[in-house]
């Protein structure tokens, strides 16, 4: 079975486990957002996700306008 | 009671206040001053140099700017006693919180970067290798916070903040028509009228006011202070009066290259200082001394902010009150920010320029994020209880918030197609 272990090696491996551990364990404890999800909220949140849609799809465009 | 009772009641009460204010001052004091870094510095010189005294009236409406902004994490840090970082995660959810961290990590690594390029600039000045300003640099930040107490890392931080206005005693030296500053500054008006270049002039010096950096470390200064909610209106005094001060060192910083370079094309403020050496080698020292000051006040900041962020998500000890085996990765993580970027400086013909105009960019992607989640959290009566943001509050805020949305992010757009400006 192809393991942490097997790609990285016994050591590394063990370190980069520990790190996803971590990792995985951070999002079940902050799983579900404290804050109510109200009206106000989700609006503020659905901007911010548009936002940064458009600044990924502006850096994509420059990136490719200095590529041609 | 007499005159004389009167006054010395009031004296007493005064020094009394002082003296629990001097006690309990240093967050907002020093992140207030650690705005003008580097790349602050070096706005305001390229400011005043094109502009002369046409934009301090815009400078001094950057003061209730910077205020409202930074009130909120001192209000936040005390009611909940958790850094920004830890606040979004727990309040918006892991996705937010990745985002944000993630983010924020990639900013203050590049900001501290270009501290770095403006430190070794700086001393470049005074013939000094740049190797040996960062491993200078680097030593001394270390020892700053290897002495294991908050209070005392806080208090030589404000030493080297107290050194952020040698712009005061500098725009002396150059004996600034007084008159002149008062009529042509205060009068809001739009030099040249309101066109491309001036536009990218007021939104630079916006960005340089408002720094996701700033957000987070204030917050996560005052946890590790162990400021109380009792402790507020000091919080709000101390990020007062630094406000105020920022606003001051940026005006003075204007008039000196107002006055001296008006006119002169000048790219960065070590350029500034260089050209100033030849004419009057104190202004000159005064300007790259400050410039030095503001690139490593920036950098005892950013790299602290992000070593509070990196301990407040992943559960690691985090704070100046611990020994470096009580808080390994803590301090691990502030060395670790201090080598690499002081590194990259050092690599040769390594893109500088490219991470300076990148800072800009990448900060627009945080910036909107950390003050949208900042009203939201100030909003919140579960998390703030009666120190929640009041209606009067929520509209000034609100206001100064999509400002800084909009502007700031025109400014990164500009600065990625600086073509569409024209």
């Amino acid at each position: 079975m192809l393991t942490l272990e097997t790609v990285f090696g016994e050591r590394i491996g063990r370190v980069v486990r520990g790190w996803t551990d971590k990792i995985h364990e951070i999002n079940i404890k902050y799983k579900t957002p404290r804050i109510k999800m109200s009206r106000g909220v989700k609006i503020a949140l659905m901007f911010l996700r548009i936002y940064l849609l458009l600044l990924v799809l502006l850096l994509g465009y420059k990136f490719w306008t200095l590529l041609k | 009671m007499d005159f004389g009772s009167t006054f010395f009641y009031k004296y007493r009460r005064f020094v009394k206040t002082l003296k629990i204010y001097l006690f309990l001052a240093g967050p907002g004091l020093i992140v207030m001053l650690a705005d003008n870094d580097a790349g602050g510095i070096t706005t305001y010189t390229v400011t005043g140099a094109k502009y002369g005294y046409d934009l301090i009236w815009f400078l001094l409406l950057l003061l209730p700017v910077a205020y409202i902004v930074q009130e909120m994490t001192v209000r936040l840090g005390a009611v909940t006693k958790r850094g920004h970082a830890e606040a979004i995660f727990d309040a918006f959810g892991s996705f937010w919180g990745w985002f944000s961290f993630l983010d924020l990590a990639l900013v203050n690594w590049l900001t501290l970067v270009t501290e770095f390029i403006g430190m070794t600039a700086a001393l470049a000045i005074f013939n000094v290798p740049p190797v040996v300003t960062i491993v200078i640099v680097s030593i001394v930040m270390m020892l700053m916070v290897l002495q294991g107490k908050y209070w005392t890392w806080e208090k030589i931080a404000i030493l080297f903040a107290a050194l952020n206005v040698i712009y005061i005693p500098a725009a002396f030296l150059v004996h600034p028509s007084i008159s002149e500053v008062l009529k042509v500054g205060l009068v809001p008006h739009f030099p040249g009228g309101f066109n491309g270049t001036l536009f990218f002039f007021l939104m630079a010096n916006i960005g340089t006011t408002i720094a996701p950096w700033m957000i987070f470390f204030q917050q996560s200064a005052v946890v590790d202070k162990g400021m109380k909610e009792k402790d507020i209106p000091w919080g709000q005094m101390d990020t007062l009066i630094g406000s105020a001060f920022t606003v001051l060192v940026a005006i003075f910083l204007v008039v000196v290259t107002g006055t001296v370079l008006f006119g002169v094309e000048v790219e960065s403020a070590a350029q500034a200082a260089s050209i100033m050496m030849i004419s009057n080698p104190y202004l000159g020292t005064c300007i790259a001394i400050g410039l030095f000051n503001a690139g490593f006040l920036g950098a005892i900041c950013i790299s602290l902010a992000s070593s509070w962020a990196f301990g407040e998500v992943f559960g690691w000890a985090h704070s100046l009150n611990l020994k470096v085996r009580e808080a390994p990765w803590f301090y691990t993580c502030y060395l670790f920010a201090l080598v690499t970027a002081g590194g990259v400086v050092l690599i040769p013909n390594a893109p500088l320029v490219l991470i300076t105009l990148f800072v800009q960019v990448i900060a627009v992607t945080l910036l909107p994020a950390a003050l949208v989640f900042l009203i939201l959290l100030l909003n919140n009566e579960e998390i703030m209880g009666k120190y929640r943001n009041t209606t009067l509050q929520n509209i000034v805020a609100t206001v100064i918030v999509v400002a800084i949305i909009v502007l700031s992010t025109l400014y990164g757009i500009t600065t990625l197609f600086p073509e569409w400006l024209m």
